[in-house]
């Protein structure tokens, strides 16, 4: 089973509640770290790293002495990463989404296959928590294919719960596609509120089951319950406003460890969130 | 005329409270909310549009079930495994196509079609602070440094047409490519953190980009009273990094009460923290045309 925390918005607590629920997950789990722009998830698991890879990217390389200045590259370069200028050829190395077109149509074998790095997936253990996160090396722009490298290593014989990328555009929508489960944490302010309506509109398509979790309540409005009332979205948590969590959370601590009054709250959401996979599945074989 | 962007590199920090409170406090100036992805701003300004236009970008590849013969060459090419095979035949998936044109190229039977991209929509707006330049990204959709880019230079060409002094910009969160392009050319950046792992984490990359591409730093600590251990890491960072510590804020709920109301916090009558708020604007206007004139 394989669970995506994600928020229409940062700063909801989406990381608060993924370290919480796989420090209280009571079969074998795997957390893995999508938010590869802004990786915090180690910050609180503190997991020893033990592996590291770097993360390429396939670029093209020109040879000057074999371009005889066609054009049909910068022609099917739909990024303009590759063009050319009268005899010469230049090529945008950081532009270059990797779709190897123009290595595939140039005529005269002028372009080989370079490489630019992404950032890098790294993975270790926190206690009996395997751990899994991309980081975006600073300057690129490009994450969802560093996600798809990390991707690649989610193990199938654990659960997998997914900290993904705040936000509802193409990095968010990459992270949480092929879950079973969608968690989205919001709070209940207007804020709060319309990046909800963004992320459940921008998820829908995927199929998953979505559930709520609505962090700091007891201030804002009721905005967000409301429309969780309104459209049938299930609230699977409410955390409560409590300065004693933003003060554990500003020491790097998982409010199950900090504060062991919420482990039942978390051991809660676990099941439901099972729940939740579960009713799927069954609707999926009676379909 | 000087361009100030706000960042935080984590969300919610307080970011965007704090743009619109700046935007309050500044005066002949242009607002621009340049997190196209999850914009906010608006919820304090209440604009009224006053323009809008469709935002096309690259292009989306999607199969001719007619034309095609199902020979896979598409498959075979797509380097972001995008085409699926169905039981109604190849299918872009819509969310992986990068629209790179290469099945187009390479399809035998002409049977791709490749047109433009509808990615979201773009308004000028008027607020009781003055224009506001804002964007709506479709659900999904590449969050575009490309319309990051097209809403600072419509700032920008406005700014100059009509004698504005000053574009103040609310960035988009993260360091990836809207933030690269909500940077460029821009005199100002002010980071907004807060004394958290995850705050000073990102302030250290976000501070990075910043250094990545030459743009002078300021730095505004919000919530600093969590906690004063974090806070002194982060003032060490400053100094070593000669970064412009220019205010610090206390947690306070009257952030979310004026958001609730519909204010900023410099609006809202029942905050304390008004004064400090001008202050730190005080600070971060000088600086900016400081810069601007170095």
């Amino acid at each position: 089973m394989i669970i995506a925390i994600a928020s229409g918005k940062g700063g909801t607590g989406k990381t608060t509640v993924a370290a919480a629920l796989v420090k209280v997950w009571d079969r074998p789990v795997q957390a893995v770290d999508l938010d590869v722009e802004e990786p915090n998830l180690a910050l609180y698991l503190k997991p020893e790293l033990t592996g590291r890879e770097i993360s390429m990217m396939e670029i093209p390389l020109a040879d000057q002495d074999k371009c005889t200045a066609c054009g049909a590259c910068s022609e099917i370069c739909q990024f303009k990463a590759i063009s050319v200028l009268g005899e010469y050829i230049l090529t945008f190395p950081e532009m270059c989404h990797g779709c190897g077109g123009c290595l595939a149509v140039c005529p005269e074998g002028a372009l080989s296959p370079d490489t630019r790095e992404l950032g890098e997936v790294l993975w270790g253990w926190a206690g009996e928590i395997d751990f899994l996160m991309g980081r975006l090396r600073v300057g690129e722009a490009m994450s969802p294919p560093l996600m798809r490298a990390a991707k690649k290593r989610l193990d199938s014989s654990r659960d997998v719960i997914i900290d993904a990328p705040p936000g509802v555009s193409c990095p968010a929508v990459n992270a949480v596609k092929d879950t079973d489960v969608i968690v989205l944490v919001t709070e209940p302010t207007p804020f709060g509120f319309y990046d909800l309506k963004l992320a459940r509109e921008a998820f829908t398509p995927i199929g998953a089951p979505m559930g709520v979790v609505i962090n700091r309540t007891g201030i804002g409005d009721k905005g967000v319950y409301d429309y969780c009332h309104a459209t049938g979205l299930p609230i699977l948590l409410e955390i409560p406003y409590d300065r004693q969590v933003a003060e554990a959370y500003s020491r790097g601590e998982v409010i199950v460890d900090a504060l062991p009054e919420y482990q039942n709250m978390f051991l809660e959401l676990s099941s439901r969130i099972r729940d939740l996979a579960d009713r799927r599945m069954k609707e999926a074989r009676y379909a | 005329m000087p361009e100030i962007t706000i960042l935080s590199g984590k969300g919610g920090t307080g970011k965007t409270s704090l743009t619109a409170a700046f935007a309050h406090l500044a005066s002949n100036h242009i607002l621009c909310d340049l997190d196209v992805d999850a914009p906010d701003l608006h919820l304090i300004l209440k604009p009224e549009n006053e323009y809008l236009e469709e935002f096309f970008s690259g292009h989306e590849a999607i199969i001719d079930q007619t034309l095609c013969t199902g020979c896979g060459e598409c498959i075979e090419r797509c380097h972001f495994d995008a085409i699926k095979e169905t039981p109604d035949g190849l299918v872009v998936d819509q969310l992986a196509c990068e629209g790179c044109k290469v099945c187009v190229h390479f399809c035998p039977a002409d049977a791709i079609e490749f047109p433009m991209r509808r990615c979201g929509q773009w308004y000028l707006s008027k607020t009781r602070f003055g224009p506001l330049v804002h964007a709506q990204l479709f659900p999904g959709e590449e969050n575009s440094g490309l319309l990051v880019s097209l809403l600072r230079q419509q700032a920008r060409g406005m700014a100059e047409k009509e004698g504005y002094d000053l574009i103040l910009s609310d960035g988009a969160p993260g360091i990836g490519c809207p933030v690269i392009s909500s940077l460029s050319g821009t005199d100002l950046a002010v980071i907004v953190t807060e004394p958290t792992p995850s705050g000073t984490h990102d302030l250290d990359r976000v501070v990075d980009l910043c250094e990545h591409f030459k743009i002078p730093v300021a730095v505004i600590i919000n919530k600093y009273d969590i906690n004063l251990d974090q806070v002194r890491t982060i003032e060490n960072f400053c100094q070593d990094h000669h970064l412009n510590l220019v205010g610090k804020l206390p947690y306070d709920h009257a952030f979310t009460e004026a958001m609730v109301q519909v204010q900023t916090i410099t609006e809202y009558q029942a905050s304390g923290l008004a004064d400090e708020v001008r202050k730190i604007w005080t600070r971060v206007e000088t600086l900016a045309r400081l810069k601007k004139a170095a």
